[in-house]
């Protein structure tokens, strides 16, 4: 398998059954440059340059790849937004379809920097499993080595300045990605996002901003970015995940409790198809995996790694498939070679 | 806004924001405030739509040329000085936003000058040379140290 080393994907972390991964991002910008909406090639060249030699300063980014996203094909920027190292926006992924001149991301192991996307800079850290404060700890490293060597846009009020008034302050977005499927089949998912939403926290789907949740997973964040430290928007965030587990396995015991057949059925299927099946649709997939992984949580499947299903879900992705197929995102083959791919991965994965 | 469909047995839930709801010809009880910037803002927070920003003080912003008309229209400020030359709408913005305009997280202290890139590709170049004048010493090149050295001493003369 030739799925390039990310950390996110190959350790298990702290609740790892539950939550997939936390990312940390840190919205900055160089000041004296204009933003985002009022920038030119020009500048944002300049803002390449200054954030690639300052990273060759930095030991921590030593053996870091620099992607010049506008120099790319499709299917390489497709690979990295699967990745989670871009947004859509900067891969120049929406159907209008142009890449800005200038966008650009700097990928090391699950820290990434991603270049003139709306911020000039927004510094990353994705980490296995429920570990807000060791992927906070990564961004922050990271900010500290840049914010040395570049000047960042800092109001004595304000705080970090961003291009949206909805980063401004510590421009810290902590999101969590969590599985919770036994929320969706007992109804009380709605309830759930309700009470989250009323105390400052917002769900996306598993593609950030503007996505629909998909394969029961869902990425909870802070919503706010101002007056309050880093430290308590985290321990807030934290402290909501925590009993948002509470609720979902607590709906995992009712399951077990009054409908045990029904869900051992569901995740055996889930589990027949995504073995066996030879054609397989990413959304199909996406809600198969969704199926074993609670089966596995459940202790109703065998003991597949979190791991693995964690490598699934991005591997499982188009232009992961068509780059192990050596094929084309337009190959009509790739449901099939889709099936093939997540079987063979299985198979090489699968306890005994 | 959440949607609970089910075909066929299979249970799907969709979560809209109030846009994407409002696309999908779905009512919102959050209709988007009037302004684009409002109707972005309400995207954002689905639970509160955003009232519009105050009307303009200054005319444009001196520094990147950006109005308050423009800032309304495309939702982004157009540059660091934009934060404080619209500074008292955009304090009532954040307010709403945010509940409070005071970051009380991470100071940061600009490290004066190093943001030019020639500064920053100058200490770079210092580095290097450093690097290279204690390799020279470890090999006891001295001719080679002694040249670094000046070469050195010259940049750092130089400020």
């Amino acid at each position: 398998m030739t799925l390039e080393r990310m950390p996110w994907l190959e350790e298990v972390g702290p609740e790892a059954d539950l939550v997939v991964s936390t990312r940390i991002r840190l919205a900055r910008n160089v000041a004296d440059r204009p933003f985002w909406g009022r920038n030119t090639a020009v500048d944002r060249e300049g803002i390449c340059r200054l954030v690639e030699t300052a990273a060759a300063e930095v030991p921590e980014l030593a053996g870091a790849t620099w992607h010049r996203l506008d120099g790319l094909p499709r299917l390489t920027r497709l690979w990295l937004h699967e990745r989670q190292v871009t947004s859509r926006e900067l891969a120049g992924l929406d159907p209008s379809g142009r890449v800005r001149s200038g966008a650009a991301v700097l990928v090391a192991g699950g820290r990434a920097i991603m270049v003139n996307e709306e911020d000039h800079l927004r510094i990353q850290a994705l980490v296995p499993g429920f570990a807000t404060t060791a992927a906070y700890g990564q961004a922050e490293r990271l900010d500290g080595e840049l914010g040395h060597r570049i000047s960042f846009a800092f109001h004595p009020e304000f705080g970090y300045l961003s291009a949206c008034p909805t980063n401004v302050g510590t421009g810290l977005r902590a999101s969590v990605l969590i599985h919770l499927p036994a929320l969706v089949l007992t109804r009380e998912i709605g309830k759930v996002l309700q009470g989250l939403a009323q105390v400052g926290l917002t769900h996306r789907g598993l593609w950030g901003e503007g996505s629909e949740v998909r394969g029961n997973l869902f990425q909870l964040s802070n919503q706010t970015t101002l007056g309050k430290s880093e430290a308590e928007l985290l321990d807030h965030l934290g402290r909501l995940v925590t009993e948002v587990i509470g609720h979902e396995r607590r709906a995992r015991d009712v399951l077990r409790r009054d409908a045990t057949v029904l869900v051992e059925d569901r995740v055996w299927r889930a589990w027949g198809l995504l073995r066996h099946a030879r054609v397989l649709a990413f959304e199909e997939t996406l809600n198969l995996l969704s199926g074993v992984r609670l089966g596995v949580g459940m202790g109703v499947l065998p003991p597949v790694p979190m791991t693995t299903l964690n490598r699934l879900l991005v591997a499982a992705q188009d232009a992961h498939v068509a780059r192990e197929a050596e094929t084309g995102l337009d190959d009509e083959a790739l449901p099939a070679h889709r099936a093939r791919l997540v079987q063979r991965l299985l198979d090489e994965e699968e306890p005994r | 806004m959440h949607l609970t469909e089910i075909v066929a047995g299979q249970v799907t839930t969709v979560h809209l924001c109030g846009r994407c709801a409002a696309e999908r010809g779905i009512a919102t009880d959050a209709e988007a405030a009037a302004t684009p910037l409002g109707s972005f803002l309400a995207a954002m927070s689905p639970t509160a739509a955003m009232p519009p920003l105050p009307s303009a003080e200054a005319a444009t912003c001196p520094a990147c040329g950006a109005s308050l008309a423009d800032i309304r229209s495309s939702g982004r400020l157009g540059c660091a000085t934009c934060w404080s030359t619209f500074e008292r709408p955009l304090r009532d913005l954040v307010r709403r936003l945010h509940g409070g305009t005071r970051h009380v997280g991470e100071a940061y202290e600009d490290p004066a000058g190093v943001g030019d890139l020639e500064a920053l590709r100058a200490r770079h170049e210092r580095t290097r040379l450093r690097d290279a004048l204690r390799d020279a010493v470890a090999e006891e090149d001295f001719e080679r140290a002694a040249e670094l050295r000046d070469r050195l001493r010259a940049m750092e003369g130089d400020g």
